[in-house]
């Protein structure tokens, strides 16, 4: 089969196997790993080339920790600080720890005990984070905690990374590092061909510049070319752009000898704090997804049945004491750190898999000779089915252990520490007043645009605007429009935005929307499309400039407030009196006789200004009693 | 009955805002923030006026002001009290109706009194309301007051007035209240129980 027949089967077998996975509550993951096992050991169709291909959708996890980069700002991980060190710390370390005991007691050597205890110690970011937000239960104590302690393992991948190597280095079959002295540092250990022949001091020397030199770039070099490049408003180069940041790392990693991934991570943490941290998400995202999905469907594929069959019981076995020892540790843990009722129990059964990193590893392990091959296959086989087995641990958590908990009552209320948000789409004239109103008042507001000019002189007066297409439905989401409780609509374009309430509605439907209108046909395609309020954008600026003009043109200040308070009134009552018309048939003949019906009395309002008869009916500011009336 | 409330910042309010609460849990009482339905004086006097018509006790509910109500409670009466409608040759829609002020004041009682701070006490303080009363034929009752409001919380006497208004509004929904009694008393708050008619259930 050739390249494009092989896309087929791949993508075949993606697109059947996800979303049905997804539908039975699964998750992607899962989906990936069956399609893999389906078109791998099950029909045979793909086989050999799967190392090939495994070896390319790698870059997926190198694009992965890119994106977790760019989730953690420095600013809110020192704030996480103390739950990341210590309960995700010492999960890390203590599963490891007691994973390694175990593997040496089996009779590993004692690097393959520690590389297997660090690979095992990991959980499913993928599958965990997703049942999380899917049932709602990411801001319970038990979801914070989950996401600190996946928070913390995502990050620990990076020394493990390091580490791996070394492992091998010492268990004596491993590749290189035969040529001195243990203490030349990682690079000497792991590659870096090119720095192989310079003095161990002139290598570390190298490695600290680029590491700068990523820091420096990332801080001042990158924001003026990425505003360049937005201002060139052509989608597809933004997005080259920024797969060409995340290649270009990697390949200056490789060269210097340290983990892509390393460097990728490292980046997107710089990157942050930018104000194209959305966009660059939304664009990398895919790609990533797809790799990884790749990469998971080779791991599926990769699965060898003749094992899983010729030992079921051994496999399963070492599935569920997976599952036990790595339940009890988070349980224990969780007592540790105050965790109660439900919230520990959903923190301890959520996280007790082995995670999809653990493949990463694995195969990192498996280059590097740390971990022989025999038990690398049985160890792939017990992660899969502990992932597999997963959901299971949800419904039971979700079926029985919740309802006790919340029978019991020692629930502790959710965190609401990130809700109350706003989010405003579109910083134009509109948007602009509305934002500052909100920010100077102390909102927490998240605000997007796609003009690279607005959002940089609005950095300047220090606003923060990111830089994106509110339209999109994936910058919505990375913007947090599922924790916010207002969505703001004001973009210029006017089937954009309607189409942007009619998805916000639509997926949000917890999120009050308030949008800008061009015109009264506006507002009612605005409130079919769902939102809860529209305001025509010119309306309140136009009744004061012509309050304004009645002055002008000489009437009492307090008088030309009067009337334009009467127009105001009025125009909104046509505007509730004509709705009904306009979803009927549009702008029909009936919609234009009620038009011009409340036309004729907006005459007779405003034209009425001295005490004739008709003003008792039509104008409803004080009025003077009749001549020789006053007090009967 | 209506109960029309004015406070210009609820948010600060440790004794109206309670008072309100009450009035807007006791059935038969329809209870309107005025400054909430018209945060821009806007007043919509047609809905305003027909409101009036569908109640037979009307309370204005607000703090005392320069010995008056906060100006949103005047400018609804600068409007909605028109000619024609609520005085006036042809002016009865109000008659036979009952009014009534029910009223916070920061000074203690001692300062309305003829020998007080005042010089004068309180109901004749509220002379402009009793006369709109009379102009627009309705009984004016005797005012529901607490003095001294700024320490009624640091002096737990909130808890008290709030029952007391609690039976007064149930009383007057219910007309159990002597209304003859009321219209002549000076205030309705020290001895309430006095006003409110025993006997069977209505």
């Amino acid at each position: 089969m050739g390249l494009l027949g092989d896309a087929f089967v791949y993508l075949c077998a993606a697109v059947i196997a996800v979303p049905i996975a997804n539908r039975l509550g699964l998750g992607s993951v899962l989906g990936y790993l069956i399609a893999g096992v389906v078109i791998g050991p099950i029909l045979g169709i793909v086989g050999k080339e799967t190392a090939d291909v495994q070896h390319f959708a790698e870059f997926g996890v190198v694009m992965m920790l890119f994106l977790v980069g760019l989730e953690l700002r420095p600013a809110m991980l020192w704030k996480m600080r103390q739950q990341l060190i210590g309960l995700g710390g010492l999960q890390v370390v203590g599963t490891t720890a007691v994973f390694t005991g175990i593997g040496y007691l089996f009779g590993l050597s004692w690097q393959s005990a520690v590389a297997l205890g660090m690979i095992l110690a990991l959980s499913s970011t993928a599958i965990v984070l997703q049942t999380l937000n899917e049932k709602g239960w990411m801001k319970t104590q038990g979801g914070q905690s989950s996401f600190s302690v996946l928070l913390t393992q995502d990050i620990a991948v990076i020394p493990m990374l390091a580490v791996l190597p070394l492992l091998a280095a010492g268990n004596g079959d491993g590749h290189g590092g035969g040529d001195g002295s243990d203490s030349h540092g990682d690079a000497a250990a792991h590659g870096g061909e090119a720095l192989a022949s310079l003095p161990s001091w002139a290598q570390a020397l190298i490695i600290l510049a680029v590491i700068a030199a990523i820091i420096i770039a990332g801080r001042h070099l990158l924001r003026p070319v990425f505003r360049f490049i937005a201002e060139a408003r052509l989608r597809e180069i933004f997005t080259a752009t920024a797969l060409l940041l995340v290649i270009g790392i990697a390949l200056l990693m490789d060269f210097v000898g340290l983990s892509p991934a390393l460097g990728t991570f490292l980046a997107g943490v710089v990157l942050s704090d930018s104000d194209y941290r959305h966009e660059l998400e939304a664009d990398i995202e895919p790609f990533k997804g797809l790799l990884l999905g790749l990469f998971f469907l080779t791991v599926g594929a990769g699965i060898d049945f003749g094992l899983l069959f010729g030992a079921p019981l051994t496999i399963f076995g070492l599935a569920v004491g997976l599952l036990s020892v790595k339940f009890a540790l988070l349980f224990a843990l969780g007592t540790i750190f105050k965790l109660k009722g439900a919230d520990r129990w959903l923190f301890a059964l959520g996280l007790a898999q082995a995670g999809e990193f653990a493949f990463v590893l694995f195969g990192f392990a498996a280059g590097s000779g740390v971990l022989e091959t025999g038990l690398l296959q049985t160890m792939t086989l017990v992660v899969a089915i502990s992932m597999v087995l997963t959901p299971a641990l949800f419904i039971f958590y979700e079926k029985v252990v919740a309802p006790r908990a919340v029978a019991t009552s020692d629930r502790e209320p959710d965190k609401i520490d990130s809700r109350g948000r706003v989010v405003v789409a579109g910083m134009g004239r509109f948007g602009q007043i509305v934002s500052r109103m909100l920010l100077t008042s102390g909102y927490d507001v998240v605000i997007l645009d796609h003009d690279p000019q607005t959002i940089d002189n609005l950095s300047r007066i220090g606003i923060r605007t990111f830089y994106g297409d509110a339209t999109r439905p994936d910058l919505l989401h990375g913007a947090g429009l599922e924790d916010a409780d207002l969505f703001i609509a004001a973009v210029d374009d006017r089937d954009k935005q309607t189409l942007m309430v009619e998805h916000v509605a639509k997926t949000y439907p917890n999120v009050k929307i308030l949008a800008r209108a061009r015109d009264r046909h506006h507002v009612y395609e605005l409130e079919n499309a769902g939102a809860h309020y529209a305001e025509r954008e010119v309306f309140e600026g136009a009744l004061a400039l012509g309050r304004r003009a009645f002055t002008e043109l000489g009437r009492h200040p307090f008088r030309s407030r009067t009337k334009a308070q009467e127009f105001r009134h009025h125009d909104l009552a046509m505007l509730d009196d004509l709705r009904a018309n306009y979803n009927d048939g549009g702008v029909d003949t009936s919609y234009i006789d009620a038009m011009r019906a409340h036309s004729d009395t907006l005459f007779e309002i405003m034209r009425v200004d001295r005490g004739d008869e008709r003003h008792e009916r039509t104008e409803r500011g004080w009025n003077p009693p009749p001549k020789g009336d006053a007090t009967l | 009955m209506l109960v029309l409330f004015a406070h210009p910042r609820p948010d600060r309010s440790e004794v109206n805002l309670p008072l309100f609460e009450t009035a807007q849990n006791v059935q038969g009482v329809t209870a309107v923030d005025l400054y909430a339905r018209y945060p821009d004086f806007s007043i919509d006097v047609d809905s305003e006026q027909a409101q009036l018509i569908a109640h037979d006790v009307i309370v204005f509910q607000h703090p005392l002001y320069w010995y008056s109500a906060p100006s949103i409670m005047k400018e609804w009466q600068d409007l909605v009290l028109e000619h024609g409608f609520a005085y006036g040759l042809h002016g009865k829609a109000l008659h036979g109706k009952t009014f009534m002020n029910a009223i916070t004041a920061g000074a203690l009682s001692e300062a309305y009194s003829t020998e007080g701070m005042n010089h004068a006490d309180l109901r004749s303080l509220l002379a402009p309301f009793e006369k709109t009363a009379d102009l627009c034929g309705m009984r004016y009752l005797a005012p529901f007051v607490m003095y001294g409001a700024g320490r009624a919380l640091e002096d737990s006497r909130l808890d008290i007035h709030r029952n007391g208004y609690d039976d007064l509004l149930k009383a007057l929904v219910a007309d159990r209240l002597d209304l003859d009694k009321a219209t002549h008393a000076s205030v309705l708050t020290d001895v309430l129980d006095d006003f409110i008619l025993k006997g069977e259930a209505v």
